[in-house]
């Protein structure tokens, strides 16, 4: 599984959301797209990740 | 190409979802190079804490800002059309809100309003989106870039400089963040990518 770009060597399907935790990012601050499809914020938990998904993650940080 | 981005800008919208430190910057620098209609959304009042950054003046304090920018832009460029929301903006009513839009810029200040504005947009509009992470501080400038995160998304800023590190935000760093945010929206709007 590719997160921003880089493998991360998944051991098989997690949800996006076993995703976040295991990288400790908070899901309120992201944005998730994963094999060029924006993943619904409350379709985390089932929205299931393979080893060849290609994920991307933005996660924001405050200021404005 | 310069010569005649006026014929184009002048028919062409640009939605801002906050017009505080970002917004109200990218407002005034899209009226300045002659964008036809901004709609702007902020449900805030203006405060003495906002004018270290903010493109507002002492005699904008307590007013509304959705009020406060018609009046800075008419003093720019009367010949754009203003349509300001005095309005929480949140993932219900934003599609709405933009729908008129041809490019969104998104220019809060909190990391979950940013994530929420984006998700909303991304899921419930076909438009293109500039947001906006990591201005805070007074890291150096060169940090502040854009990047294409895919088809639709833009994202402008450090990606790190964040309040929750204790960093506040300055004048110069947010003013470039927000430019480089007009300056994406007028380069799409033209048929230019980042």
């Amino acid at each position: 599984m590719v997160v921003n770009g880089k493998e991360i060597g998944a051991k098989g399907n997690i949800s996006v959301k076993q995703l976040l935790e295991e990288m400790c990012i908070d899901d309120s601050i992201v944005v998730v797209e994963a094999d060029c499809e924006i993943v619904p914020r409350e379709k985390y938990e089932v929205w299931m990740l393979d080893e060849a998904s290609r994920v991307e993650i933005v996660s924001f940080v405050g200021g404005g | 190409m310069v010569s005649c981005i006026n014929g184009i800008l002048k028919n062409l919208t640009v939605g801002i979802a906050g017009i505080g430190g970002l917004g109200s910057n990218a407002a005034v620098s899209l009226a300045r190079m002659g964008i036809g209609r901004l709609v702007l959304a902020d449900f805030d009042v203006v405060d003495e804490s906002n004018l270290n950054r903010q493109y507002y003046m002492i005699r904008h304090l307590g007013m509304k800002k959705a009020q406060a920018i018609q009046q800075v832009i008419g003093d720019i460029n009367p010949q754009v059309d203003v349509e300001s929301h005095d309005v929480y903006v949140d993932s219900h009513n934003a599609p709405e809100i933009f729908k008129d839009a041809d490019i969104i810029i998104e220019a809060f200040d909190v990391a979950s309003c940013k994530a929420e504005f984006v998700n909303s947009i991304l899921q419930n509009t076909g438009k293109k989106l500039i947001a906006a992470s990591g201005l805070a501080g007074l890291g150096t400038a060169n940090s502040i870039v854009t990047r294409k995160v895919s088809e639709r998304l833009y994202i402008v800023g450090d990606g790190v400089s964040g309040l929750s590190e204790g960093e506040k935000l300055l004048a110069s760093r947010v003013a470039i963040a927000a430019n480089h945010q007009a300056n994406l929206a007028v380069r799409l709007l033209i048929g230019e990518d980042i």
